[in-house]
């Protein structure tokens, strides 16, 4: 710590940062563009310029750029003298010569860093009178638009896109004033992180074509706190909404999760809220053909509840969840059909591979790791998962943590780590150790230190030979190649000799030797590591879906009903049984064929889901959902943060009502007719459930990890100054005739039983709890940059706690060696070679198309590749196949055909099939691996 | 024409002709305000406006006749009642001309000021009932406002009635034929005719109904008729006050080659005019300045006119 | 002594202010009346009179309003919204623009707002309906013909924006675009 004074006032300061971020952090206000909390100083704005005195005698002082000034105890400096107020208003007018004259028509306007740097250096008049530079723009892909007029040349676009990010196709062309930053030709920008160059350009030079479509002003924006659900890392994410429409997301701050990043799945995957095809209205078949078109939503509940309690008696209901959906509408379902009748919607591996992670995560000695803490580790070891396309936010972490190297080096020669330029060009090439075990390759092949393909199990193989090496007492790997035994020696060493070295693996494989083997390396690593006290290993699981742990726990304990046990249960009782399915494709889940024969055998299904699909279409009773922005819940990520996600707006439909509310009107439904009499308490208990808080408070009572359930986020009576939080920003504009047109008396605004948050610009924005904040605004920062106002300090916490619950703490330290041979995982045998012409094939996911509703999103489909079958050169070689050839794949009834690419990065003997929207409905990722014919 | 058919016509005369041109005065002062403010005022009902106040009846006996329910409801309707039938009462005892008037009370001035007295409550009752945190302020206002002004209302007209040796109004008129007690008694013409604006609590006495503090002061919860009653109460005060002065220090009826009537009328307009141009002019007071002006700069100079014009008398 | 002489003092010039003030009002019952007696003679309303509002167009025809907002957000009583669209060559304009004119208090802000001088208050105010929902203006209401007030001024000449006939470097006091691949210092 330092003490500084600013203009005369005394402050502790963490001594290590610099000027600018110290000052920002005491929520100063100090002008700046090019400085950024995570891509560091340059030095070249010149705007955040402070005047520093020598020492206490000196009054004359000298202008020093404060993000290239080191905080030194006891230093004395000023913010307001006149000199460097006026240095600021010169430097702003010099660098505001060439920008256009067009904040009306730039999407940026309104929430421009630029414009309340402009405000704050008081520079309000323009004297220059020549002539304005002008740049042609480019086209950028459907997300981000390009207007380059705008460019106040900070270079923090190609910090993040390359520097930070690892893009390849952003560049500062061209030279001196006409510096220009794009690409080298038009076409869409290829990073998947491409979105956080609207919130990391300080103007508008990129901007969110998504929301240009139907632009709004950020102060016309609804917003509420919100997570993503498009992958199992659970990023805070802020949505805005109007008339009823999602127009964008934008990045809400999460020390420990997304940061100040989120990538462009979770950006701009949202338009499937606003899609069309939605389904609006609740609809009963009588007949296999004749369809009752919107009843009303009451008609369709009591049908319902007829149905439920109907096939409740003969004890044949079942209900499938979603891990998609949040706990509670999960827990709502598994509490209307009683446990035993409440299957997960996953297929049997996915299934145990969920249940055995939970487990994994509970043991001693394991420690599922934050995204702030993978950033921190200095050697990252992969097993079988291509982070970019399945948890990309966690792969910029772990080109983050490769860094740390270059940090570590900067210390040695006392470089400052803000100091970026200086860091990166003092590390060079030289990196953390980053090693990746994959079966086709990964976009961080490039950064890694070693990169190797196989086969799941042979990935899976190689990880506990690691283990091995680590730990005698791990059990040995049979048959490994003397190659791979050096390999694992390797990894080993490089693990051991890490301080916080951390191991990711996860479910993409879909096979659980390779789960195991990551629990089996970090196990071995804590005992490798351990001296007398035992350090809990870094251990971190990719899932399949947002919920995925969520659903996990709720099925503990009750861990063998999935999918194919439902299945097994309707064919068994052929036209007995009734099917309750929460908003889950289930074409998506086995394989085709038998899913038609299940849904053949169906008494009566009813389906909950949003957007129509092959499961909606066998529906015998359809109710409408709500998106996860219409609706509340809350969701476990993959480090087991229960974190909650707040209705951004309500909708007008009556037919759409939260999840979870409709499963409990389900349930009202069913208990009203009769008196309740020998129906199950928690039935009844569902049914009394008027708001969230009662289903929350019935979820704790079930104890366990859902003992502390209502922590996650202060309840709906939570209040500040006796008023909720406003959901609208304090100008938001038009009430009076937004919907003049349709009734010019205003209506009421629509109440919120169910959170603290209220739909009203009324109440004061000030120390909201994290879990709460809808979005970031502080009076003269308009943009995201007002970040610095809610932070305890830059880059820390937000002064409101970070959201969310942890529910896996990692156990208290134990004697590992206590641990005996079953606690270890037996490992598998190698995986055999290609023959006659049958090859493993293998899903590969997708970033931009790899999730059900994000890829609904034009903007998304438009950036996805064309689906192809990757195969290694030689593989291709051996059973016969050339390059573009269409190629058909055989498995079981499904019968896939896709072009072939070769591919050198596949491991060989295998066929990658992408894991995009379209090729699973044909052939479920869930089916692979698996031996299949191609031709 | 028997003496039955002459009061009778004499009672329901003045009781119409008090009513009609207190209702008349609503208008006559808003034109009057009007043309002192440079501005038309009410032009547009009928010719110069003059059907206006027909409109402004009607208008109030349309509207709906509402009694706020936390309100006293007997107290509440009884209030504006008190309030017409007190003033319209002290009209009784004025001598208009010889032979027009209602009675001839050899205690008429007494009659007088008793009837002034009693419209206090009026106000009091209608401030209570009201259940209303303005109308309440108003009342009290009011009640001391009235209570105050009223000594030195009736210590003024001591020096008068010493002068006439009499308490009957139409005995102080014809005292009068010689010299208008104006002369001789004009400090206590000035004291009656500011208490007697205070009375009717008209501006710049109006602090009970201030607008601009309390509303509309005491009658705050009135509307319709009720709210009327008290508002042309109001100006039969001010035609009360103003025939009151004419007939103790202006003459009365006394004037030369005009019918007695037309005197008095001529002379009571004057004044009623004179109170409007008050109204159209001054400010109102602070409330501390109004006590202070009536017991500490009134009462002192009418016990100095009642001692002087002793004096004068017995010497 | 001194007190009594401002006593006496202070009583006359009290009583002297008012019967002089008295007298000032008295002496304007035959001064000229300033009221306009509408509807029978219509008063002169000055070109910049705040009254009903329109949205006009630039000198070239096309609608001024870019749909920026701006005039919605500085409205005191939120009766203004819009929605931006743009056409195909970037240039933005309202999808819809509606005023509820039974909200609007006429101040003028959304004008001072406007940084294109598409929306302008007029000297009409005879805007009364029997009908409130007939107060509701859309764009086809509110937009007139002509550049209203201001008839010289074209937001996008001077914007730096390309749109349709305008290319980059094309606007006023604007040089040519900057050629990125030269070499030249």
């Amino acid at each position: 710590m330092a003490t500084i004074e600013v203009d005369g006032t005394s402050y502790e300061v963490d001594g290590d940062r610099n000027l600018l971020d110290a000052c920002l952090g005491l929520g100063l206000d100090l002008p700046y563009f090019c400085w950024h909390p995570t891509l560091g100083s340059v030095g070249s704005c010149r705007q955040c310029a402070v005047r520093v005195y020598a020492n206490a005698e000196d009054t004359r002082g000298r202008l020093v750029m404060s993000c290239m000034t080191p905080v030194t105890d006891g230093q004395r400096l000023s913010i307001r003298d006149p000199e460097s107020q006026a240095f600021r208003d010169k430097s702003i007018e010099v660098t505001m010569a060439n920008h256009p004259h067009d904040c009306p028509v730039c999407e940026e306007g309104g929430e421009c860093h630029l414009q309340d740097m402009t405000i704050m250096s008081r520079h309000t008049e323009r004297r220059y009178r020549g002539l304005k530079k002008t740049y042609t723009n480019q086209y950028l892909g459907p997300c981000i638009s390009h207007e380059m007029n705008r460019c106040i040349a900070c270079y923090r676009c190609v910090r993040f896109y390359n520097d930070y990010a690892g893009g390849k196709d952003l560049a500062v062309l061209a030279s001196k004033e006409n510096v220009y930053f794009g690409r080298h030709e038009d076409g869409c920008l290829e990073s998947g992180f491409s979105g956080n160059l609207v919130e990391v350009c300080p103007t508008g030079v990129f901007t969110d074509k998504t929301l240009s479509r139907s632009y709004n002003r950020k102060w016309d924006l609804q917003s509420a706190p919100s997570i993503c659900s498009s992958c199992s890392l659970g990023c805070n994410i802020s949505p805005g909404e109007r008339q009823g429409r999602i127009k964008r997301i934008v990045n809400r701050y999460h020390h420990d999760i997304n940061g100040y990043f989120i990538c462009d799945r979770g950006r701009f995957g949202y338009d499937y809220t606003n899609a069309d095809q939605r389904i609006q209205h609740c609809s009963i078949r009588q007949s296999a053909d004749v369809t009752e078109e919107a009843p009303d939503y009451r008609d369709a509940i009591n049908a319902i509840a007829v149905e439920l309690a109907g096939a409740a008696t003969g004890g044949n209901l079942i209900a499938i969840g979603s891990d998609r959906l949040s706990v509670e509408a999960n827990f709502a379902l598994q509490t209307l059909v009683d446990e035993d009748n409440f299957y997960s919607g996953m297929d049997p591996v996915q299934h145990q591979l969920l249940q055995s992670v939970l487990g994994i995560y509970r043991r001693p000695g394991i420690h599922a790791p934050t995204l702030r803490e993978i950033e921190s580790a200095d050697a990252v070891l992969i097993l079988g998962e291509d982070l970019v396309n399945s948890a990309p936010r966690m792969a910029l972490s772990v080109r983050q943590a490769t860094r740390n190297l270059s940090f570590e080096l900067a210390r040695k020669s006392q470089i400052p780590l803000w100091q970026d330029t200086s860091v990166r060009n003092l590390a060079q090439d030289r990196r953390s150790p980053l090693m990746i075990l994959s079966v086709a390759g990964t976009d961080l092949d490039a950064i890694a230190s070693l990169r190797l393909s196989a086969a799941a199990d042979d990935i899976a193989r190689l990880g506990f030979a690691v283990a091995r090496c680590l730990s005698d007492r791990a059990p040995a790997v049979p048959n490994l190649s003397p190659d791979l035994e050096s390999t694992a020696a390797g990894i080993a060493d490089c693990l051991l000799r890490a301080k916080n070295p951390v191991i990711i693996s996860g479910t993409s494989c879909n096979t659980p030797s390779v789960v195991e083997s990551a629990a089996q390396v970090a196990m071995a690593l804590s005992l490798a590591k351990s001296n007398g006290q035992i350090r809990p290993s870094w251990l971190s699981y990719v899932l399949p879906a947002a919920n995925s742990l969520g659903l996990a726990m709720l099925q503990e304990g009750n861990d063998d009903n999935h999918l194919e046990r439902a299945m097994q249960r309707v064919l068994a009782n052929p036209g007995q049984c009734t099917a309750l399915i929460l908003q889950n494709d289930l074409y998506a889940r086995a394989e085709p064929s038998r899913v038609d024969a299940f849904f053949g055998n169906l008494k009566s299904c009813i389906v909950l889901d949003q957007q129509p699909n092959r499961t909606t279409d066998r529906a015998n009773i359809l109710v409408p959902t709500q998106t996860d922005f219409e609706t509340e819940g809350t969701l476990v990520n993959n480090e087991g943060r229960a974190q909650r996600y707040f209705e951004v707006f309500a909708t007008d439909n009556p037919s759409l009502r939260d999840n979870w509310k409709t499963i409990a009107n389900m349930a009202k439904a069913w208990v009203n007719p009769g008196t309740g009499q020998g129906l199950p308490e928690s039935l009844l208990a569902l049914a009394r459930c008027e708001n969230f808080d009662d289903l929350i408070a019935l979820l704790k009572n079930r104890g366990g990890l859902f003992g502390h359930w209502d922590r996650a986020a202060p309840n709906a009576a939570f209040r500040i100054a006796g008023l909720k939080i406003p959901r609208m920003p304090h100008r938001y504009s038009g009430r009076t005739s937004l919907r003049a047109n349709i009734r010019v008396a205003e209506a009421k605004q629509p109440e919120d039983r169910d959170s603290p948050l209220g739909f009203t610009m009324e109440g004061a924005p000030i120390n909201i709890p994290g879990a709460l904040t809808p979005g970031f605004w502080s009076p003269g920062w308009n943009s995201g940059e007002s970040l610095n106002k809610f932070q305890d300090e830059i880059n820390g916490h937000l002064k409101g706690g970070d959201p969310g619950l942890r529910l896996l703490q990692s156990p208290a330290a134990t004697d590992m060696s206590a641990a005996t041979s079953s606690d270890w995982f037996s490992v598998p045998a190698a995986t055999p070679t290609a023959a006659n012409g049958r090859l493993l094939a293998v899903s590969l996911p997708r970033l931009f198309d790899g999730e059900v509703l994000s890829a609904l999103s034009p903007a998304l489909a438009q950036r996805a590749e064309l689906p192809q079958l990757e195969i290694h050169p030689e593989t291709a070689a051996a059973v016969g196949l050339v390059e573009g050839h269409i190629a058909t794949i055989r498995l079981e009834s499904c019968q896939l055909k896709l072009p072939l690419r070769f591919n050198p990065r596949v491991a060989s003997g295998l066929v990658a099939v992408p894991a995009d929207v379209k090729t699973a409905g044909i052939l479920p990722p869930v089916l692979l691996p698996a031996a299949v014919t191609i031709e | 024409m028997s003496s039955i058919t002459a009061n009778i016509l004499n009672v329901v005369g003045i009781l119409v002709f008090v009513v009609a041109s207190a209702a008349m005065l609503t208008w006559v002062e808003r034109r009057m305000l009007g043309i002192w403010q440079e501005r038309y005022g009410p032009n547009r009902v009928g010719p110069f406006g003059i059907l206006q106040v027909a409109a402004d009846m009607i208008k109030l006996l349309m509207k709906e006749d509402w009694v706020p329910p936390f309100a006293d409801r007997f107290v509440f309707v009884v209030a504006p009642t008190i309030a017409m039938f007190v003033v319209v009462a002290a009209y009784a005892v004025i001598p208009m001309a010889p032979g027009i008037g209602v009675i001839d009370l050899n205690i008429g001035l007494l009659f007088f000021l008793a009837m002034t007295s009693l419209s206090a409550y009026s106000v009091m009752f209608g401030a209570y009932a009201s259940d209303n945190k303005y109308a309440l302020l108003g009342g009290l206002r009011a009640a001391a406002q009235m209570l105050s002004y009223e000594v030195f209302l009736g210590l003024s007209l001591m020096g008068v009635v010493m002068l006439a040796g009499t308490f009957n109004l139409r005995e102080i008129v014809l005292a009068q034929q010689e010299q208008w007690f104006v002369i001789p008694q004009f400090l206590a013409m000035l004291l009656f005719f500011i208490a007697g604006i205070a009375e009717s609590h008209r501006t710049p006495f109006d602090l009970p109904e201030a607008e601009h503090e309390l509303t509309a002061g005491f009658h705050t919860e009135y509307s319709g008729m009720k709210f009327g009653m008290f508002f042309i109460g109001e100006y039969v005060s001010v035609l009360l006050t103003a025939s009151m002065m004419v007939v103790l220090f202006f003459g009365g009826w006394l004037g030369p080659v005009l019918p007695p009537l037309v005197w008095f009328l001529l002379k009571t307009s004057i004044l009623v005019l004179l109170m409007i141009l008050i109204r159209g002019a001054l400010p109102r007071p602070r409330y501390d300045q109004l006590m202070a002006f009536g017991w500490k700069v009134m009462l002192p100079l009418a016990m100095i006119n009642l001692v002087v014009t002793g004096v004068l008398v017995l010497v | 002594m001194s007190q009594i002489g401002r006593a006496v003092y202070l009583t006359w010039d009290y009583t002297w202010s008012t019967l002089r003030t008295l007298w000032d009002v008295a002496s304007h019952t035959f001064a000229k009346r300033d009221t306009v007696e509408y509807p029978d003679e219509m008063p002169y309303l000055a070109p910049r009179h705040r009254g009903r509002i329109v949205l006009t167009r630039d000198p070239e025809g096309n609608e001024r309003c870019v749909a920026c907002n701006l005039c919605a957000v500085a409205c005191p009583t939120d009766c203004i919204s819009l929605q931006k669209t743009e056409d195909e060559t970037g240039r933005w304009y309202p999808e819809y623009f509606r005023i509820n004119f039974s909200r609007c208090v006429y101040c003028g802000l959304c004008e001072e707002a406007c940084p294109t001088y598409a929306i302008q208050l007029t000297p009409d105010f005879e805007m009364a309906e029997y009908n409130r929902q007939n107060m509701v203006y859309e764009k086809e209401h509110l937009l007139i013909s002509g550049p209203g007030k201001y008839p010289d001024y074209s937001f996008y000449q001077v914007s730096g924006k390309a749109v349709s006939g305008r290319a980059k470097g094309e606007g006023l006091n604007e040089a040519k675009p900057v050629n990125v691949k030269s070499l030249l210092p």
